[in-house]
C-alpha cells in the first residue's frame, strides 16, 4: 500500500467530479494543511502525556494516573481546563503584542510540520530548500518569545525574554553547521532527498553511523534551542520565575507550552531525517507505507531522548552554557565541516570506493571528539589543581 | 490571474507594515512593523521562485537583524517603551526631500526598461549559485568573508568601549 | 512543481495563523471575566513591583547578536556551496576553507578579547 497512491486516487476522484483543476489543486492544498494541523494537535496531547508519565517513570513517581486508564485523558482535561480558565492580561501589559506573541509562537512551530517527510515523497510541501526554511521559521520563534517578554511588562519576563534569544541565536550557529554536514554529502537541501540518501541494508547508511560526533553535537544543540533542560535557563524557576511566559495565563500559556513541546518533536523529527535516516528501514522500498512506521518509531526515540536528558541533569548558568556553545560547539562543528569536505573531495578525487571515505570520515570524528574531550578534560583537571577544587564552577578558558 | 491578486494583497500588506515602521510611535512597535516587511518580501521572493532568497531573507532579516534591532533598542538609555513623537521641527524639510527622491525614483522606474524574463528557474538553482560562489563571483565571496572579519572586529571593538 | 509545493504552504500559513486566533476569542468567548485591580497588577515575588520594568539593557546581549549576525551569514554562504560540493573541484573547496577560516580567526579574536565571557 502506497500513502502516495491514496493522495493521487484523491486528486483523480475530484478530476472526475468535473471541478476545474485549480480547485482540484487548492482542495488538494487544504485537505493536506488540515490533515498536518490534526496531526500536529494530537502528537500535542500525546507527547504531553509521555513526557509527564516518563519523568514520572525516572524520578520513581507514578505521572498522571487519575484521569481515564494509565491518566490517558489527563491532557484533553488539561485542554479543557485551560480552555475556560480565566484569562488574565496585566493592566500595564501593550495589549496587541502581548496577545500577538502566542500566536506566533504557536504559528511557528506548526510552519515546520509542513516540509517534514514522514515516508518517501509523503511529505507536506517537497520543497528544494528545506533545511534552510527549518532554519528561517525557527528563526521566528525567537521574535515570538521576544515579544513576550517585552509586552508582559515584567522584569523576569523580559529578563527571561532576552535570555531566550542570546541563547537561541548562540545555538543556532552549531546546529547549522552541522546541519550542513548532510546537505555536503548528499548535495542537496530538499529533506526527502537528504533521507532516501540514507539508504542502504538495515539503516548502514545512516549518517548517524559515519558522522557520530556531528550527530551529537546536534543532539546537544538541540537541547538548547528547544529550551530543554540541562539549557532551560529562560524559564529557571528558581531565578527568573517561569521566564518569558510568566504573565500569560489559561489558553494563550496553553499555546506556549504546546508550541514547546511540538518544537521539541519538530527536532526529534529533523535528527532523524538528517542523521537516523528518516523513513529509511528494511523493506521500506516494497512496502512504503512501512515508511511512516519507521519515521515514527525514529522520532519517539529521540524524543525519549530529549525527556530523558530533562529528567535527569541540572541546570547550567548562563555563563557556562554561552562558553560551552562558543568555545567548544562552534569550533568543534567548523572541525567536522571542514573535515568531512576535506575527505568527501579527496575520496570523489582519486575515486576510493564508498566504505573507505565512510571509515574515514567515522575515524574523523572520532579524533575530532576525542581531542575535544580530551581537552576538555584537561582543563578542568589543572583547574581543580589550582582553584583548590571548585569544580562546581568550572569555566572555559580565556585564550 | 491568481498569481497577480495574491501579488497585490502581498504586496499592500508589505507597503502597509513599511507605513507601520515609519509612523508608529512606540520603537518597538516600529520594529515589530519591520519584521513584516521582511516576511513580505520574503514571500515576494517565493513568487518570484527565488527559494533560496525567500528563506534567507527570513533567516538574516528577521532572525538576526530584527533581533539586533531590538537589542539595540533596549540598549539605548530612555528609549524603550516610550512614545516618542514622529515630528520635529524640521518635518517639512524631510518632507520635500523624501517627495522629491520618491519622484526621481518613480520616474526612473517608468523610464526603465525591465527585461522580461520568461525563462523557467532551474531545478538546480541552488547549486548554481554555490558554484558561483566558488566560480565566477570568487572574489566577492572572498571579500565578503573578509567584511565579516571586520564587522567582527568592529563590533568587539564598539561594545568594549561601551562597558568600559 | 513550486507552484504546486510553496501553494500548500501558502495555504497551510493562513490556518496555521488563523487557528490559533480562532481558539483564543474561542475562549474568550466562554471563559469568565471577573478583572480586579489587584489581579492585574505585575506578578513579580510577592511585594509590588518597583519601578518600569522596560529598563536599559546591558550591551552583553548586544555583543552576541552581533557575533551571532556574522556567523549566521557565512552559514547561509556556505549552504549554496554545500549544495554545489560535488559538482566543483579542489580550487573551489580551497577557497570554502579560505572562508571559513577567515570567520574561524573571528572567532579566536573574539575569544582572546573576551568578547564570548558572559559578565
Amino acid at each position: 500500500m502506497d500513502l502516495r497512491a491514496i493522495g493521487e486516487s484523491f486528486i483523480a476522484w475530484l478530476q472526475g467530479l468535473g471541478i476545474p483543476d485549480g480547485w482540484v489543486l487548492f482542495i488538494n492544498w487544504l485537505v493536506g494543511s488540515v490533515l498536518i494541523l490534526g496531526l500536529a494537535l494530537t502528537l500535542a496531547l500525546a507527547l504531553i502525556w509521555l513526557e509527564r508519565k516518563l519523568a514520572g517513570r525516572i524520578q520513581d513517581r507514578l505521572g498522571p494516573n487519575r484521569v481515564g486508564p494509565y491518566g490517558l485523558i489527563q491532557p484533553i482535561a488539561d485542554a479543557l481546563k485551560l480552555l475556560t480558565k480565566e484569562d488574565i492580561t496585566p493592566a500595564e501589559a501593550d495589549r496587541i503584542t502581548y496577545n500577538l506573541a502566542p500566536i506566533i509562537a504557536v504559528f511557528h512551530v506548526l510552519m515546520l510540520f509542513a516540509v517534514i517527510p514522514f515516508a518517501d515523497q509523503v511529505v507536506g510541501a517537497n520543497i528544494n530548500v528545506g533545511v534552510l526554511y527549518l532554519m528561517a521559521f525557527g528563526a521566528l520563534g525567537t521574535m515570538a518569545m521576544l515579544m513576550a517578554g517585552w509586552a508582559s511588562r515584567n522584569k523576569y519576563a523580559l529578563l527571561g525574554g532576552f535570555r531566550v534569544v542570546a541563547q537561541l541565536l548562540s545555538y543556532e550557529i552549531p546546529i547549522a553547521l552541522v546541519m550542513m554536514i548532510p546537505v555536503l554529502l548528499v548535495g542537496s537541501l530538499n529533506l526527502n532527498d537528504i533521507a532516501s540518501g540514507q539508504g542502504g541494508l538495515f539503516g548502514l547508511g545512516w549518517f548517524v553511523w559515519i558522522m557520530p560526533a556531528a550527530f551529537l553535537l546536534y543532539f546537544i544543540a538541540a537541547l538548547a534551542e528547544g529550551e530543554r533542560a540541562p539549557f532551560d535557563l529562560l524559564e529557571a524557576e528558581s531565578e527568573i520565575v517561569a521566564g518569558y511566559n510568566i504573565e500569560y495565563s489559561a489558553m494563550k500559556f496553553a499555546w506556549f507550552y504546546l508550541a514547546f513541546f511540538l518544537n521539541t518533536w519538530i527536532l526529534s523529527a529533523i535528527a532523524t531525517t538528517l542523521f537516523l535516516g528518516g523513513w529509511q528501514g528494511p523493506f521500506v522500498d516494497k512496502i512504503p507505507a512501512l515508511g511512516v512506521v519507521y519515521f515514527f518509531a525514529k522520532t519517539f526515540f529521540m524524543f525519549f531522548l530529549f525527556a530523558w536528558v530533562r529528567a535527569t541533569f541540572p541546570r547550567l548558568r548562563i555563563d557556562q552554557m554561552m562558553a560551552f556553545c562558543w568555545k567548544v560547539l562552534v569550533p568543534m562543528g567548523l572541525a567536522l565541516l571542514l573535515g568531512a569536505a576535506i575527505i568527501v573531495k579527496m575520496g570523489a578525487e582519486m575515486s576510493w570506493p564508498g566504505y573507505m571515505t565512510n571509515v574515514l570520515l567515522l575515524v574523523m570524528n572520532i579524533v575530532v571528539l576525542l581531542v575535544m574531550l580530551s581537552l576538555l578534560g584537561r582543563y578542568t583537571r589543572t583547574l581543580s589543581e589550582t582553584k583548590n577544587k571548585r569544580l562546581f564552577a568550572p569555566e572555559l578558558p580565556r585564550l | 490571474m491568481v498569481g497577480q491578486i495574491l501579488f497585490i494583497i502581498v504586496a499592500a500588506i508589505t507597503l502597509l507594515m513599511a507605513l507601520g515602521t515609519v509612523v508608529a510611535r512606540n520603537l518597538f512597535h516600529a520594529a515589530l512593523f519591520l519584521v513584516g516587511v521582511f516576511f513580505g518580501i520574503a514571500v515576494l521572493f517565493i513568487m518570484l521562485e527565488a527559494e533560496f532568497l525567500g528563506a534567507a531573507q527570513i533567516i538574516i532579516y528577521i532572525g538576526a537583524i530584527a533581533t539586533l534591532i531590538v537589542f539595540a533598542i533596549m540598549l539605548s538609555k530612555n528609549v524603550m517603551g516610550k512614545e516618542a513623537g514622529a515630528y520635529n521641527r524640521q518635518w517639512y524639510l524631510a518632507m520635500g526631500g523624501v517627495v522629491f527622491f520618491f519622484l526621481l525614483m518613480g520616474w526612473l522606474l517608468i523610464q526603465m526598461p525591465f527585461a522580461q524574463v520568461s525563462a523557467e528557474v532551474p531545478a538546480d538553482a541552488i547549486s548554481q549559485i554555490g558554484q558561483g560562489f566558488v566560480g565566477h563571483f570568487v572574489v566577492p565571496f572572498e571579500v565578503a568573508s573578509v567584511l565579516l572579519l571586520v564587522a567582527l572586529v568592529g563590533a568587539i571593538m564598539l561594545a568594549r568601549e561601551r562597558n568600559s | 512543481m513550486l507552484t504546486q509545493q510553496y501553494g500548500l504552504i501558502g495555504v497551510f500559513a493562513v490556518i496555521a495563523f488563523i487557528f490559533p486566533i480562532v481558539t483564543l476569542a474561542f475562549t474568550w468567548l466562554i471563559r469568565p471575566k471577573r478583572p480586579n485591580p489587584l489581579k492585574n497588577s505585575t506578578y513579580e515575588c510577592g511585594i509590588e513591583t518597583v519601578g518600569d520594568a522596560w529598563v536599559q539593557f546591558r550591551a552583553q546581549y548586544y555583543l552576541f547578536a552581533l557575533i551571532f549576525v556574522v556567523f549566521d551569514l557565512e552559514a547561509i554562504f556556505l549552504f549554496p556551496f554545500a549544495v554545489a560540493f560535488n559538482k566543483v573541484g579542489w580550487f573551489a573547496l580551497f577557497e570554502a576553507i579560505i572562508f571559513v577560516l577567515m570567520l574561524f580567526v573571528g572567532l579566536i579574536y573574539a575569544w582572546k578579547k573576551n568578547a564570548l565571557e558572559w559578565q
